[in-house]
This record gives structure tokens, C-alpha cells and sequence, in this order.
């Protein structure tokens, strides 16, 4: 969609408006500064799925919609976890953020930040693995997509 | 150098180069430039309102009865929100018009100044686009934009939010010939390919039914229609925001459709076989419950623009997206193309059907009733009125009878608030008619509900001269409220019930217009045939009418188009 201030909010409105559902939403500029390309992850029937389609492309803002669920995609989502890291669970959380390709990327003596990129199921996974209790905080992007191949989504 | 305008200044040769003749406002601080410079000359006229809703139904009553667009001017804060009533029933019916918006100097934006409101914020579920100008040198650019998005496509209301330093401000003028946007290409030309399957469909119709709305009006497609129907020999229905697209009093009209459509228009349009539905969206008050439409089979055709109101409530089998015009006319050269007619004997069979539902005579009423009965009063307007008449209406009772009972034979004569159902449009909505058509007589009609929520325009019309007639079916009840808790609420008629109302003649008078009382029903003619005589005059018809009087046929919420309540 063209990067003006106020694109976000009409596609945000237009959901709360029409009670879509946003199950998560990711922006930013691309290569080309004019544009911002939007990744928003929802629900519905086919029906649905095609008015949210079509109400989506209505926006002035918006030049382009691409249902990726129609072919091959990537999906990637960045979490980054703080955990509590005292004694021997210092290790244990060394060891499961390794398991599922994460990356310390701050440490004091008493916890350790985790960077994790994956799919959203795979950040699910390694909150499940990790003691509850241990838990201090997590942030998470919601997903960025992108077809499979030569399949390119480009004005 | 070049010589540089102010952003006021370029505002109004925006207008200028736009043609705009009118325009409807109400002047405040943060447009106070602009106003200063709409005085410094003298081809946009200005028309002062008394309340900033008016300017945006006025200037819409404008667009909806000239095909051109309609331009309102409201100042920052309680102007917008003012406005805001008007803009969103302008969007509900697709009609074009441009808002220009007085905003806060940017430098104040965001810090709660004197009559800011986020305008852009408020204003976004009900425009089809707006933009805050922050940079006087994308002014002239976005005005441009603005005009240009509010008339192609499906037409909508479209908002430019102007700070008031961006009107101070200098730029050198330039207004471009032509918009390219690249996230923005509305389609025109419909598939051939899906015109061709409908073509097919038509040709092998035996219980054939045409259903037309506003998007008939909108695009000028009336005469192309009337072609097509007659061509076809099918039955053609309008919907409440079709009326005027295919002829009343032609044989082939059934009525209009609907919650209060005739007995005919509705069993025909559950009960065809091929449905031909032209620039409608299928909406709730059109064919009630979806479900209950879906008991019988049949295959649509959907012509519109909007690729949205395609199978957005009712599933269709061929779909065509484009303008109404000229998917018309593609589809009336391919008919004209093929050799084969849909059959005859089987049309004939769905007439007779047809003419016996017609035979149930559905919007009798008592006609030799000692009491004014409204319907009596619309029918008596339109042969005083000879049918010629611009109608606006408020909304209610009288809005439906007005739309059964007054016959329209041409697009852009019938404007009501047929989307948002707003009560006050009426009057406002008649001031905008009556200047884009100076020559023709324009009547509003009315309840004694409705006229008082926009009741100051009265100072307007006085102002400018506007020689209305309003036509107030008085029956001292919110009558479509009234007649909902009777049917509904055990006759319970909570706060329905108009108390201590004015004296509507010398309320008239008051704001030196000409105020009648009509009381008894051999009364109506004769007033009626008075009040258009005096055509220099705006003359407020207050007909004290009948207090139980309901509208039928009716279908009820969430019941299907075969399920009416019948007289």
C-alpha cells in the first residue's frame, strides 16, 4: 500500500468495521520508500476471505492484495523471550534456545533476552518448552509472509 | 518568479477550474481565509446554511439531481462533526461530493486546540477516502485527486482536511490536467466473456424479473435500461434508490420492491427464474431474510461496479463488474447480435402470473375516508405536479408512500436518504435541487418528525428565495415508529408520539414564508393547485392526515419477500 500517514488505520478500521477478524498484522516501508507492504494474518469461510478481499482493495491506499494461503508461502515471525536464568536452568535454557535455533542476545546474572524467528507455531513451541514460571516477558512481530519460488508480489 | 497564491487562495481556483458554481457552507475560524477569498470573487457562489449537516445534504441534493458533483465548506471541530450526519448518508448512496474541511494550524494538531477534532479519524468509516493536507504544496494536487475519486468509480463522499496554516501559506498554483494513481484504476468496460454467458441466461429465461437501483441513476443509465426492458418484454422493478431509472407508469413497471414494495415486485422476485439485477446490492430492506430468498432456485445475473457488492449477500452465477452504462449497452448489442428470443409462450405465462398478483391491487387504501389519508394527499400531488416535480423526502411513512404513490417516469427526480435513513435530510437535500435546477418545481415531502430536525433551513430558504413546496403529512406521530410498536410492541407506542408541536403555519410565516393548514380531504387538491401557483413563494403545506394510517404491503424483519403483510 502507498506508505501515507493514516494507511494503517483505514485497513484496521475497515476490520473493526466490517468485524473481520485480525489475528495479527505487520507493516513497514519496503525497498521502495512510496510503499509499505502489510502482512495481516486472519480467519473466515471462502466467502469471507473474498469480501475481505475485495473491501481491502476498495481502499484508496491500498495497490495491491495477494491471498498467499492460495500458494506455496513462507511465514516468519520474530519473538524475542526474557527468561529468568539462575543455576542450573542457565544451561537448560542455553540448551533449548540452541534446540530451536534462537540466538542470546543479552545476558545479565540473572536472565538471558532469546531472539527466535520461525513460524508462529514453532514460537508457540518453545514457550510450551520453556518452564512457565521462568517466563519474564515476550514480544512477538506477528508473521511477514512471502510466496514460495518465483511467485513475487511486486507494483 | 512565478507568482505564488495562498492556500486559500488556491483552494478556490481549484474550484474554479472544477466548475464548481455552488457551494454549501458555514464559515468558522480555521476557514476564515478561504471565506476571504471566496468573497474576492464571484464564480463559486457561495450558499450559507444555518447548520453544517444542511450544507452537506444540500450540496448532495445537489449532486443527486444534476449528475454533477457537490462541494460543502464547514470549519474545523463542531463544523465537522456537524457534518458529519451528512457525509455518512451521502456514502450510503454513493453520491460524489467533496468536502473541504477547516483544520487547526498543524503546528496545533494533537494538543487539544479550539475546535480541533481528529476530522480525518472521524470522518474515515464514512468517506470513501479523505486526506489531511499538511503540505500546502500538495494542495492543488490533492483537491484535484479529491474531485476525481469522489466521481469515478463507485462515487463517494471524499473529505480534504485543510490546517489553517496551509491556507496562509504561499505556493506557486498548478492544477493538474489529469490523476494517475497507481493504487486507485476503477474498471468501466464489463467482461465480455461473463456478458455473453449472461446473454445466454436472458435467451433462456422463462420466468425472467429486472431489478434495478441507484446505480442505474448514478451512471445515466436510465434510457439504456428502458431499452433493454423493453426490448426483452421483461417485468423491471426499482428499488427505493432505482425509482425514475425505468419509467412508473410504463406497463412493464411492477412497482418497487422491498419491505414496503408492491405484492407484485415482490412474488416475482422470488419467483423468477433468471434475476437481472442492475447497479442493487441485494440490501437488507430489498429482499429480507437471505434465506427465506434462496427457497426458490433461480440464477442471477449482477451487474455493478462495485466488485464488493457482488455476492456480498446473495451468491450470484454470473457476475460483471462495470459501469452500468456501458455494460448495458454491451449486452444490448450482443442481445441484438443473436437470432433467438426467449420464449414467448412462457413469458406470456409469467405475465398472467404476474398481472394476477398485480390483480391483489396491494396499496389500496380507503379512499372515500373523511379523514386526509396520506396516500391521498401524494396522489393528488402528482396530478397537480403532473409528475414533473423534483421530490425530496424526510424519512418514514411518507417516504414509502411517496415511493408508491408518486409515479416516476425520469432518473434524478426522486432524493431520499435511502441508505442511512436520515430524518432532516429532506428539506436541506430540496435547497440543493432547487439550485442546480432553478427552472422546476421542487417539493419535499415530509412528516411533522422529520421537518423539525433540520427545521432552521427555513432562514435559508428565505435568504436565497427558494420557492419549495413542503409537503408535511402530519399525522403527530414518529409514524413508522408508530406503526413498528403496533405490529411489534403490543401497541405500546413508547415516545413515538409527537407532543407539543408547533404551529407549523406561523412557524412559516415567522420566517416569512407562506404557511397552509389543510384539514379535510376535498381541501387537498384546491390548496395543493394554490400552493404552486405561487411559484415565487416557498409555501409549507402542513395536511393534518390520518393518525392510524400504516404502510403496507409490509415484510417484517427478518422475514422473506413472499411473507408481506398485505392491506
Amino acid at each position: 500500500m502507498e506508505n501515507e500517514a493514516g494507511a494503517l488505520s483505514r485497513v484496521a478500521g475497515l476490520f473493526s468495521s466490517r468485524g473481520y477478524n485480525i489475528e495479527s498484522l505487520t507493516v513497514a516501508a519496503t525497498e521502495d520508500p512510496t510503499l509499505s507492504r502489510m502482512t495481516l494474518v486472519t480467519a473466515g469461510s471462502d466467502d469471507v476471505i473474498e469480501q475481505i478481499t475485495k473491501q481491502l482493495n476498495k481502499l484508496i491506499d491500498v495497490v495491491k492484495v495477494v491471498d498467499l494461503s492460495d500458494g506455496e508461502h513462507i511465514e516468519r515471525e520474530l519473538m524475542l523471550i526474557k527468561v529468568r536464568a539462575l543455576g542450573k536452568d542457565r544451561e537448560e535454557i542455553k540448551r533449548m534456545a540452541d534446540i530451536f535455533r534462537g540466538r542470546i542476545i543479552d545476558v545479565t546474572d540473572k536472565s538471558y533476552t532469546i531472539e527466535l524467528t520461525g513460524t508462529g507455531s514453532k514460537l508457540d513451541a518453545f514457550l510450551e518448552a520453556v518452564e512457565r514460571s521462568s517466563i519474564l516477558e515476550t514480544v512477538r512481530t506477528g508473521a511477514s509472509g512471502i510466496g514460495r519460488g518465483e511467485r513475487i508480489l511486486k507494483v | 518568479m512565478s507568482t505564488e497564491l495562498t492556500g486559500a487562495e488556491i483552494t478556490v481556483r481549484c474550484l474554479q477550474k472544477e466548475g464548481v458554481d455552488y457551494i454549501f457552507g458555514y464559515p468558522g475560524g480555521a476557514v476564515l481565509f478561504i471565506y476571504d477569498e471566496l468573497f474576492k470573487q464571484d464564480k463559486v457562489k457561495h450558499v450559507l446554511v444555518r447548520h453544517e449537516q444542511a450544507a452537506v445534504h444540500a450540496a448532495d441534493g445537489y449532486a443527486r439531481s444534476s449528475n454533477k458533483i457537490g462541494v460543502a465548506l464547514v470549519t474545523s471541530g463542531p463544523g465537522v462533526t456537524n457534518a458529519v450526519t451528512g457525509i455518512a448518508t451521502a456514502y450510503m448512496d454513493s453520491i460524489p461530493l467533496v468536502i473541504i474541511s477547516g483544520q487547526v494550524p498543524t503546528h496545533a494538531i494533537g494538543l487539544d486546540a479550539f475546535q480541533e477534532v481528529d476530522t480525518v479519524g472521524i470522518t474515515r468509516p464514512c468517506v470513501k477516502h479523505n486526506f489531511l493536507v499538511k503540505n500546502i504544496d500538495e494542495l492543488a494536487a490533492t483537491i484535484k485527486k479529491a474531485f476525481y475519486i469522489a466521481s469515478t468509480g463507485r462515487p463517494g463522499p471524499v473529505l480534504v482536511d485543510i490546517p489553517k496554516d496551509v491556507s496562509q501559506q504561499k505556493a506557486e498554483f498548478i492544477y493538474p490536467n489529469s490523476v494517475t494513481m497507481r493504487s486507485y484504476n476503477p474498471v468501466t468496460r464489463g467482461h465480455a466473456g461473463q456478458i455473453r454467458k449472461a446473454v445466454q441466461l436472458i435467451l433462456e429465461a422463462k420466468r425472467p424479473m429486472i431489478y434495478t437501483g441507484g446505480g442505474v441513476i448514478l451512471s445515466d443509465a436510465a434510457e439504456r435500461l428502458t431499452e433493454l426492458v423493453q426490448m426483452l418484454g421483461f417485468p423491471c422493478t426499482n428499488t427505493l434508490m432505482g425509482l425514475g431509472g425505468y419509467p412508473a407508469t410504463d406497463k412493464q413497471f411492477v412497482g418497487m420492491l422491498g419491505m414496503h414494495g408492491t405484492y407484485e415486485a415482490n412474488m416475482a422476485m422470488q419467483h423468477c427464474d433468471v434475476l437481472i439485477a442492475v447497479g442493487a446490492r441485494f440490501d437488507d430492506r430489498v429482499i429480507g431474510n437471505p434465506k427465506h430468498f434462496f427457497n426458490e432456485d433461480r440464477k442471477i445475473i449482477h451487474i455493478d461496479i462495485d466488485p464488493s457488492s457482488i455476492s456480498k449477500r446473495v451468491k450470484v452465477d454470473v457476475p460483471i463488474v462495470g459501469n452500468v452504462t456501458d455494460v448495458l449497452d454491451e449486452l444490448i448489442k450482443q442481445l441484438k447480435a443473436r437470432k433467438e428470443k426467449p420464449e414467448q409462450t412462457a413469458l406470456d405465462a409469467w405475465w398472467t402470473q404476474i398481472d394476477a398478483w398485480r390483480a391483489r391491487n396491494c396499496l389500496k387504501y380507503d379512499r372515500s375516508s373523511t379523514v386526509t389519508k396520506p396516500q391521498w394527499v401524494i396522489e393528488k400531488l402528482y396530478e397537480v405536479t403532473e409528475g414533473n416535480a423534483f421530490i425530496t423526502s424526510d424519512v418514514g411513512q411518507h417516504q414509502m408512500w411517496a415511493a408508491q404513490f408518486y409515479k416516476f417516469d425520469l432518473p434524478r427526480r426522486w432524493i431520499n436518504s435511502g441508505g442511512l435513513g436520515t430524518m432532516g435530510f429532506g428539506l436541506p437535500a430540496a435547497m440543493g435541487v432547487q439550485f442546480a435546477n432553478r427552472e422546476n418545481v421542487v417539493a419535499c415531502i415530509t412528516g411533522e418528525a422529520s421537518i423539525q430536525m433540520c427545521i432552521q433551513e427555513l432562514s435559508t430558504c428565505k435568504q436565497y428565495n427558494l420557492p419549495l413546496k413542503i409537503i408535511n403529512l402530519n399525522n403527530r406521530y414518529m409514524g413508522m415508529v408508530r406503526q413498528w410498536q403496533e405490529f411489534f410492541h403490543g401497541n405500546r407506542y413508547a415516545e413515538s408520539y409527537m407532543d407539543a408541536l408547533p404551529n407549523f403555519v406561523k412557524l412559516a410565516e415567522s420566517y416569512g414564508h407562506v404557511g397552509m393548514k389543510i384539514e379535510r380531504p376535498e381541501d387537498v387538491e384546491g390548496a395543493l393547485k394554490e400552493a404552486f401557483q405561487l411559484k415565487e413563494r416557498l409555501v409549507f403545506m402542513d395536511f393534518i392526515t390520518d393518525q392510524t394510517e400504516n404502510v403496507f404491503p409490509m415484510v417484517p424483519g427478518g422475514k422473506g419477500l413472499s411473507e408481506m403483510i398485505l392491506v
